[in-house]
């Protein structure tokens, strides 16, 4: 069944000043980063480890919310899930992003040294899943399953522009459908492989929840951010209502939430049980100075979302939700900050060095979000749920 | 109905966006008796017609916290004062453990006082009349109609200008609202006999039904499952243990929290040597004494430690208190017997702290004193 195009829709282009803009700040972080690799090896790649999972967060989790929108069936997010898709490019660039870390493969995991995993049983009894080949593999096979479900998905949805079919509707619902079970299993993978085995004796089977959780924030929080700007400075017409930005403000106070109560979880049954070989992990994070950024992710990552999401206002006013996006982002930053860095150095420190790589990131963001508006409709003009999604009332 | 009085003109309208936009355009004429019935809650509404903040959230707010408060505070009183217990060595007051419980009676109390508010302050339960229930109207706006009610005591009403008014907006359909002044003003009487006899009844069944189902029902199998476990409860034989006693007994050397062991067991003489009572005779520490003296001793030792107590016959006679042989006695000397026992008197050790078996030390002292007392006491 065909439809015609449901809306007249003129996409306007981008200021060039934005691509200057994210050239200006790759160009300072790579120098940064660069020049940190040559000063601190190990340091740099742990902030690497850093910028790859904050990347990985946003590309897969947005992901993950267009294919939660198909199989859902929702509607609300239609006339921006463009803005997800665009953002989802990130995972094959996440993936060029992690090569660096293969050149410090052994500064960053403990489990590479062969010496030290013979002489010790437990690392010995992991060694059948840590090991670099298997490791390898899953890295590759991860994001290639990534990639190919990115693929299939936009490049369904982008057909559908012309056509209006509602046949492709009908695939990515399928696609989706087989897409969650595996981003369940494949992220629960990445967490375990990039931060839980970067202390390789510890372990949480609550873990992967606990990224999952980072990431549905990040991927909200971006795309929250570029609908608001893009929203402000009249990208979407008039075609956004304050019925959609709280919709995006309570599935984001709704995830803060989950944060809290994973992240609670997980330190509650920890704390409870009080075992050496899970506490050490807490424990690390209570000394030398890194109490301070332990207690400082509450507030952050909790309290301060949670109180500026309350109110019915704050998800409804476009300025103090665009506000509250940036904060959450800035608050995954430090979660994965608190989950990595500790691991480097047993006392608290943020220098240069650190600077660099977010830097870093947030210019790729930017570059591949404007390399992608160029070749993608901002709105999915042929999809039969728009027009629904444009007069969605609360 | 002749005594029939005009309530309302109420009006229906097909869809969301013409009912916010009917809002607005009420408020802007002035009406301020008005309303808008929906379905299910249209998040825009309240902004529409102008309405201020629903008082409501400071209820939840207010009895939420109260909540939190309260859990904290009984977890607090009971873990930490009433009834210390230290569990898996961590600290009385183990805040990550109260979390939640905290989060749970926050919950709890906020959800029950908001509805409880709402049906109470909001919708002055039990009055449960209104002029619209029971119409055509309501029954539309209900299930999948939106409706706007215009209020005939507004001061701006004027039937026929509504009704224009209504019609231009797009109403599809405009509702004459009539009421029985006698109907609404009707308050529910709560000791109408046929509820009061449906009370009775129901406290009828359930008193006796819930004693049966307690005291008999779960004791039958098979709802005795809960009450028979596979497990070894306090007191039981255990074919597990060579001497088939359920309870152990802690590793040989085990010392408890806030316990010195006794060092002078079996050894009286050393005891009446060099244990010296720690505590002084103040008030308040004989008054302890006294009580600890009367609940312990005198069963045996009689009220003031003649030996003349209730049991005697019944028991070989325990002794008296003032003889030559205990009035000699050291403190320690008496300390010990209370706390290892003599002969058939037994130890009193685990009954009675340390601090007050030297409390009792001093009463029994006070005790000897008194019925031996000089003249120099007089004084
Ligand atoms: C079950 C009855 C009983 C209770 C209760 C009891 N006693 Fe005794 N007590 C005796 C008996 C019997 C003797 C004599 C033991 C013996 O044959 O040496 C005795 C002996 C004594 C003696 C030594 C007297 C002597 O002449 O050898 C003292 C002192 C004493 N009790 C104090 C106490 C105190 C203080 C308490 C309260 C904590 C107490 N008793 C509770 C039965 C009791």
């Amino acid at each position: 069944m065909k439809t015609p195009l449901q809306i007249e829709f003129q996409q306007k282009a981008l200021p060039t000043r934005l691509t200057s803009l994210a050239w200006v700040m790759i160009g300072a972080g790579a120098a940064l980063a660069v020049a940190a690799w040559y000063v601190d090896g190990p340091r740099a790649a742990f902030n690497n480890v850093v910028m790859f999972m904050m990347l990985a967060s946003i590309g897969i989790g947005s992901l993950f919310l267009i294919s939660l929108e198909y199989v859902a069936g929702a509607v609300w997010s239609t006339p921006m899930r463009r803005v997800s898709e665009i953002l989802a490019f990130i995972i094959p660039v996440t993936g060029v992003a992690a090569l660096p870390m293969f050149l410090n493969l052994h500064d960053l995991f403990h489990w590479t040294h062969a010496e030290a995993v013979e002489a010790d049983a437990i690392l010995k009894g992991k060694s059948p899943y840590l090991n670099v080949t298997f490791f390898g593999i899953r890295f590759v096979a991860t994001f290639a399953i990534w990639y190919l479900f990115y693929h299939f998905i936009t490049r369904n949805s982008r057909k559908q522009d012309s056509t209006g079919d509602q046949l492709f509707t009908r695939r990515n619902i399928r696609l989706s459908a087989i897409f969650i079970p595996v981003f369940a299993v494949t992220v629960t993978f990445l967490a375990i492989d990039w931060i839980m085995s970067l202390e390789p004796h510890w372990f949480s089977t609550i873990f992967g929840v606990y990224y999952f959780s980072g990431t549905m924030l990040a991927a909200l929080a971006a795309a929250t951010i570029a609908i608001i700007l893009l929203h402000e400075n009249g990208y979407f017409g008039t075609l956004l209502r304050r019925d959609h930005f709280y919709s995006l403000g309570a599935l984001m106070f709704a995830f803060v939430n989950f944060w809290a109560y994973i992240a609670f979880s997980q330190y509650l049954l920890i704390w409870y049980a009080n075992l050496p070989e899970e506490t050490f992990w807490m424990t690390r994070r209570w000394e030398g100075g890194w109490e301070f950024l332990s207690l400082a992710l509450i507030v952050v990552h909790f309290v301060v979302p949670y109180v500026g999401l309350l109110a019915q206002e704050a998800k409804m006013n476009p300025r103090r939700l665009k506000i509250m996006a940036i904060w959450i982002l800035f608050a995954h930053f430090i979660d994965l900050y608190w989950l990595v860095m500790p691991t480097h150095h047993e006392s608290f420190f943020f220098g240069w060095m650190e600077v660099g790589f977010p830097l870093l990131s947030v210019g790729i963001v930017l570059l591949v979000f404007i390399l992608r508006y160029r070749k993608t409709s901002l709105i999915p003009t042929g999809d039969p749920k728009l027009k629904r999604g444009l007069d969605f009332r609360l | 109905m002749q005594d029939a009085r005009l309530y309302s003109l109420s009006a229906i309208f097909q869809t969301p966006d013409e009912i916010a936009h009917a809002a607005e355009q009420t408020v802007e004429r002035g009406y301020t008796a008005f309303d808008v019935h929906s379905p299910y809650p249209l998040h825009g509404m309240p902004r529409a017609m102008g309405l201020k903040a629903s008082k409501l959230g400071y209820v939840t707010l207010v009895f939420g916290l109260s909540g939190a408060a309260l859990a904290l505070f009984f977890m607090w009183w009971v873990n930490v004062i009433e009834y210390p217990l230290v569990i898996g060595g961590k600290p009385l007051f183990q805040l990550p453990a109260f979390i939640p419980v905290t989060f749970e009676v926050t919950v709890l109390m906020a959800a029950i006082f908001t509805v409880v508010g709402m049906l109470f302050v909001i919708f002055r339960f039990p009055n449960t009349s209104h002029q619209l229930h029971d119409t055509p109207y309501m029954k539309a706006v209900s299930s999948d109609k939106y409706g706007l009610t215009i209020q005939a005591l507004d001061p701006l009403f004027d039937e026929e200008r509504v009704r224009e008014f209504l019609q231009d907006l797009g109403a599809v359909e405009i509702h004459r609202i009539q009421f029985d002044a006698e109907e609404i003003e009707a308050r529910p009487r709560i000791f109408e006999p046929r509820f009061v006899t449906l009370l009775i009844l129901v406290a009828l069944l359930v008193g006796p039904s819930t004693y049966i189902i307690l005291n008999h029902v779960l004791y039958m199998p098979p709802f005795d499952w809960m009450m028979e476990q596979q497990k070894i409860n306090p007191q039981m034989k255990s074919e597990l243990f060579a001497d088939g006693f359920g309870m152990r007994s802690p590793v040989e050397g085990t010392v408890a929290r806030g316990h010195l062991p006794y060092p002078f067991k079996g050894q009286p003489d050393l005891a009446g040597k060099f244990l010296v009572n720690p505590i002084l005779p103040t008030e308040s520490v004989l008054e302890l004494g006294k009580k600890k003296y009367d609940t312990f001793c005198s069963p045996c030792h009689g009220n003031f430690g003649d030996g003349d107590s209730r049991l005697r016959g019944q028991f070989p006679n325990p002794p008296t208190l003032h003889s030559d042989k205990s009035r000699g006695w050291s403190d320690g000397m008496i300390f010990h017997v209370v706390t290892e026992g003599q002969n058939i008197m037994p130890s009193y050790a685990s009954q009675i702290k340390e601090r007050d078996r030297w409390a009792v030390v001093h009463y029994v002292r006070a005790l000897l004193r008194a019925k031996h007392a000089t003249e120099a006491d007089l004084r």
